[in-house]
């Protein structure tokens, strides 16, 4: 029996001393292969005298068992320190760049347009669009400026050339986006006219506009959002209401003051110039100019279509161009036109 | 309009400190644009006269003067000014004074002490004014403190007025606004008629009645032309911002800042019969104050006499006709005419006028009398001279009319959201000075001649809501009915389009709607732009018909600012001529997309290689998917003919893809290659709703096949053709791989395709694939000459 152990102990030295598979293979050839030291123990068994087979073939087979064991043990930690070399080979540095395309990004101001739109939508206001070359009609007419208004000097406007060399005076780059207030409503009153009340028409209106100014606060082409709610029940208070509600859900703060002060334009009455004041940051404390507003003019209506006396509504005008600066600390609206990749890459 | 506030108080003073006040105008819409100080900061400084002057005894240009200051006493200061002199009356700085940037200490100058100093204008921050010692009236009070003196403790407020409060061009005007506003009481110049104390007249005819309803003149004998202005008129006007000329032209303008209404004096010497207020006669011209000499138009009024034309009515006078230095008899003109014949006129001729800024926004039309009283009184005081009476012509049926307009009070707190009640609504009525007469709900309100904005209801409501205070109305959240909104899945917006092509590394700009002409030619070939009758600027002279011209100038701009990888985009309108449209233009909304440089930014796991083609089809081909797009040979000017093509959806052309042409290349100096495309948004927007197709239970057979075959065949030609001749269960027909090269004939190429094959009813057998790969090889090699790769 001390022999069977001394077997055990010896297999066991022999393949914890093999570092490699290929050898821990040779010395289990030479425990339990073919020639093995105990396989040939185990032949030998039949020699014996009956009597002795039993016990002498239970003591070798438990010697086996045991070798089995060890070898089956050091072929698992060889295994894993195989595996452990090859991942520690195939390790990476982690820290190196990705690979592929980078990511460009929209312009702040349709940034600022999308989030308008969003939030607007929150609260049933339909996307609508018009022409850039308008009519006068659309421009000014219709929105109860007459030719020789003085309120047409306040806006600057492009005019066109026709074929011929002469000044086109029955159409223009428009100089705001209200005149989408008198399609929206044109629209409408003829997509309803055969109930007695016209569902409401709620609308914003985003896009380009032009006027003949340019500074480092003026740009000949900018961008406004008109806004208009036309209904049976439309207030000036509902105009304070949803300005004053959209303005501190797109600032995304409740520390900011609005103001609604009175003011003049030809197709509002009443009429309010709306400024803000944020209470902290660069511009704390300065009440700035954010949009014009009020009650669409009667006059408007009936251009529109509509029966003055049984509707009302309102109407805004914001500047994107400014909200975004705002939003986003620019100082300086030509940046916006300016298609400098420096600046545009800062709105991933 | 620019005012002193101290002028503003002489007329109403209501208890409110200057800030109050600005921001009690800015809320009533009357915004103030700037408040500023009269004058420079400084104290301790009083009206003091000189009693000695010697000279110094150790300086040649020092003066030792004592000077009388009243309370404060006999002081010796020692004083630079040559004008020092005995008698004369000067603000003297005592010790302890701080004046702009000095403070005044008990000093010795040159051994002799001083106790002061003696200022002049510009030591005060008054004016530049610095040849010396600023001379005071001798009568000035001595000891008096020279802020309340010389009335310095005044502000000058700046209204930007809104085009229909003309009636707040005036001091009258926006006192009478404070007063409705606060309650305080209004205390205007009183304005009696001055005697006649000659005959003397002119007739006046109105033969433009529509223009002018009213005119009143009146001539004035033996003025003293050169008689100097009092120095609280210069002050006044001054600080509003009208330059003192002479004392007959700084009382017309007083009182035109006063009152509101337009005064002209002409030289009666100058004048020949009656006064005409007509039309020109064709051709008719009119040399100007202003040097300018103008020739009418039709319905441009002129005040003329029986020999000439006189006066552009309203705008300007005439150069030949005004009054100088040496006028003695005056004809004084206090007209009103109709904002509608006024307006734009002035802008026309290329100038503007405080007449024509007034008359053209509206004047108050029953004020020209009083006006012509007070502007008679304050020249008499100043310049003597002798009234004649005043002669009005007038014709009533021209003149505007104040209808009365009624303001229902139930209708008021519908459009407001806030119900004022009637005591509330007839108070602020009332204190607008408007007279109304109540009738249960509704009040029956009639405008005054001062105000020409009260046209309908709403103006009323305006004008309640405005005095109630904006602020005072809640600004609550509305009720509506809540209608979920329409979300078709078939669209998507313009926002979408953006996302993915931020994804795919390009920027979003936007460039200006009008370009150079240039680029028109050059990219649009397009010789005959839509042109601006007002550019901005040459370079800005025509509305595009392209969005390409914008992203090749946005590429030469950050080229130049050492940005060598650009990949920009932009959506936006493009402009061009069609009769067909209601403008007479058709403006689609494009996005255009371009790249140059590197296709990659520079990184370490891929060679570096610039962007062509390809990379732009496989971009603009991802924004369409899943929907399948055509490429047909185009050519463009904008782009390199071999390298172009026009893009097609379901057979309809939607845009242009290419290589940006290398003779632009060279022109606009681009240092790399550029490639673009330019879509119609409205294609992009279009996105097909998903539909279902059974997926196959049964394997699927894949075979490859590569062909060679001129290089002139259309890769898309043969995979249409493929595909035309391929049996059902041919699912897919892929092109993996395109080789040139060794083993290939030069001027053709191979062409590998990997055809995947599968039924949805059964297992394919070997002979199907084979079949179906005879079909294919027979077909590329009838149509195309294509022979099998060996």
């Amino acid at each position: 029996m001390h022999d069977l152990e001394q077997l055990v102990a010896q297999a066991t030295a022999e393949f914890f001393a093999a570092t490699e598979l290929a050898r821990l293979e040779d010395a289990k050839a030479a425990y339990l292969g073919k020639d093995g030291s105990l396989t040939a123990l185990l032949k030998g068994l039949g020699k014996l005298p009956a009597e002795e087979r039993k016990t002498a073939g239970a003591a070798i087979n438990a010697a086996k068992v045991q070798v089995e064991a060890a070898l089956a043990a050091r072929r698992d930690a060889l295994r894993n320190a195989q595996l452990e070399a090859q991942l520690a080979a195939e390790a990476l540095d982690i820290t190196l760049p990705g690979r592929g395309q980078s990511r460009g990004g929209i312009h702040p101001v349709m940034r600022t347009l999308d989030r308008i739109e969003q939030l607007f939508r929150s609260i049933g206001f339909e996307v609508a669009d018009g022409p850039e070359i308008e009519t006068d009609w659309h421009n000014f007419t219709a929105l109860n400026t007459p030719e020789n208004h003085p309120a047409r000097s306040m806006h600057d406007t492009f005019y066109l050339l026709d074929e011929t060399g002469k000044v086109r005076e029955d159409v223009l780059l428009r100089t705001h986006t209200s005149p989408v207030q008198i399609r929206s409503m044109l629209a409408h009153v003829e997509k309803f006219k055969h109930l007695d009340t016209m569902p409401e028409i709620r609308v914003i209106c985003p896009g380009r506009v032009y006027r003949v100014d340019s500074d480092a606060t003026h740009s000949p082409m900018f961008h406004q959002v008109e806004g208009l709610w036309v209904g049976e029940n439309v207030s000036f208070a509902d105009l304070k209401g949803v300005v004053a509600d959209f303005l501190r859900r797109f600032f995304e703060s409740d520390d900011l003051k609005v103001r609604f002060r009175p003011s003049f334009f030809p197709f509002t009455e009443p009429s309010a110039e709306i400024d803000v004041a944020f209470m902290s940051g660069p511009m704390e404390g300065r009440w700035l100019e954010i949009a014009g507003c009020g009650m669409v003019h009667p006059n408007v209506l009936r251009f529109g279509g509509i029966d003055a006396e049984k509707y009302t509504g309102f109407a805004f005008g914001m500047g994107p161009d400014r909200l975004t600066m705002l939003r986003y600390g620019i100082n300086d609206l030509r940046l916006f036109f300016d298609g400098d990749l420096r600046f545009l890459s800062q709105f991933q | 309009m620019q005012f002193s506030e101290s002028w503003l108080r002489a007329l109403v003073n209501p208890p409110l400190a200057t800030d109050e006040l600005c921001h009690l105008l800015t809320m009533a819409g009357l915004e103030v644009e700037e408040c500023r100080p009269a004058s420079a900061d400084f104290s301790n400084v009083v009206v003091a006269r000189i009693l000695t002057a010697e000279k110094h005894p150790d300086a040649d240009k020092l003066k030792l003067c004592t000077v009388d200051t009243g309370e404060h006493g006999v002081l010796q200061i020692v004083c630079g000014a040559p004008n020092a002199a005995v008698g004369l009356v000067v603000p003297c700085a005592l010790v302890g004074a701080k004046l702009p940037g000095i403070e005044i200490k008990k000093a010795k100058v040159r051994g002799v002490e001083s106790f002061g100093m003696l200022c002049s204008a510009r030591e005060l921050g008054m004016s530049e004014d610095h040849g010396g010692l600023l001379s005071l009236p001798v009568d000035a009070p001595i000891g008096q403190n020279i802020r309340s003196y010389l009335n310095l403790d005044d502000n000058l407020i700046t209204l930007k007025l809104t085009p229909n409060r003309a009636d707040c061009l005036s001091l009258t005007g926006i006192a009478r606004e404070v007063a409705a506003l606060t309650g305080a009481p209004l205390t205007l110049p009183a304005i009696t008629p001055v005697a006649p104390t000659h005959s003397s007249t002119r007739d006046v005819v109105l033969d433009a009645p529509a223009a002018c309803p009213r005119y009143c003149g009146r001539i004035v004998r033996g003025v003293n032309a050169k008689a100097s202005t009092p120095d609280w008129m210069k002050q006044r006007i001054e600080r509003c911002g009208v330059r003192p000329i002479t004392a007959l032209v700084d009382v017309t303008n007083y009182v035109m800042l006063e009152l509101g209404q337009p005064l002209h004096a002409f030289d009666d010497a100058q004048l020949q019969g009656a006064i005409h207020v007509r039309y020109p006669n064709a051709g008719e011209q009119l040399l100007l104050l202003n040097e300018q000499t103008v020739t009418p138009t039709g319905d441009t009024a002129l005040i003329a006499d029986e020999a000439k034309a006189l006066a552009l009515a309203g705008i300007m006078g005439g150069e030949h006709s005004g009054i100088n230095d040496a006028t003695t008899d005056l004809f004084l003109e206090s007209a009103f005419f109709a904002p509608d014949a006024i307006a734009g006129k002035a802008r026309a001729l290329g100038f503007s006028s405080d007449a024509s800024y007034r008359y053209e926004r509206g004047v108050d039309f029953a004020l020209q009398r009083r006006a012509i009283e007070r502007a008679t009184q304050l020249i008499i005081d100043i310049c003597g001279g002798v009234p004649g009476p005043v002669v009005e012509a007038v014709a009533e049926d021209k003149l505007p009319a104040r209808a009365p307009v009624k303001l229902r009070m139930t209708r008021a707190a519908k459009v407001l959201g806030i119900d004022l009640g009637p005591a509330q609504t007839e108070k602020l009525i009332a204190g607008l000075g408007f007279a109304y007469v109540r009738n249960g709900d509704e009040l029956t309100v009639t405008p005054p001649s001062y105000r020409f904005d009260i046209d309908i209801e709403e103006d009323l409501i305006e004008e309640i809501a405005r005095l109630h205070g904006y602020d005072n109305i809640p600004a609550s959240p509305p009720t509506a009915r809540c209608e979920m909104l329409p979300l078709p899945e078939a669209r998507r917006n313009a926002m979408v389009v953006r996302r993915l092509l931020a994804e795919r590394g390009y920027f979003e700009v936007v460039n200006y709607s009008f370009v150079e002409s240039s680029w028109e030619a050059d990219f649009s070939g397009n010789a005959t732009p839509i042109q601006l009758a007002n550019p901005i600027a040459s370079q800005m002279g025509v509305m595009r018909s392209s969005l390409i011209g914008g992203l090749v100038g946005t590429l030469v701009s950050n080229l130049k600012r050492q940005t060598e990888r650009v990949r920009v985009f932009e959506i936006g309108r493009c402009f061009q001529s069609d009769r067909q449209d209601v403008t007479g233009f058709h403006q689609p909304v494009r996005m255009a997309a371009l790249a140059a440089g590197a296709v990659h930014p520079e990184q370490w796991g891929s060679t570096a290689r610039p962007v062509d083609y390809y990379d732009l089809k496989g971009d603009l081909e991802a924004l369409f998917a899943p929907r399948a797009l055509r490429f047909e040979r185009t050519s463009h000017p904008a782009l390199h003919p071999g390298r172009s093509a026009t893009v097609l959806l379901d057979g309809k052309s939607i845009g242009v893809l290419g290589e940006l042409h290398p003779q632009w290349c060279q022109k606009y100096e681009l240092t790399v290659p550029a490639v673009l495309f330019e879509i119609d948004l409205a294609a992009l927007l279009e996105t097909p709703m998903p539909a279902y197709c059974e997926t196959s239970r049964f394997p699927a057979v894949v075979r490859d096949m590569a062909v060679v075959l001129s290089q002139k065949c259309a890769v898309k030609d043969v995979q249409d053709a493929l595909y035309s001749a391929s049996p059902a269960y041919v699912r897919e027909i892929r092109l993996f791989d395109v080789y040139q090269g060794k083993g290939i004939a030069p001027d053709s190429r191979s062409l590998a395709f990997r055809v995947t094959m599968q039924d949805t009813q059964r297992t394919l057998a070997d002979t199907d694939a084979d079949v179906a790969m005879a079909k294919l090889l027979e077909v590329v090699q009838d149509r195309f000459g294509a022979t099998l790769r060996g």
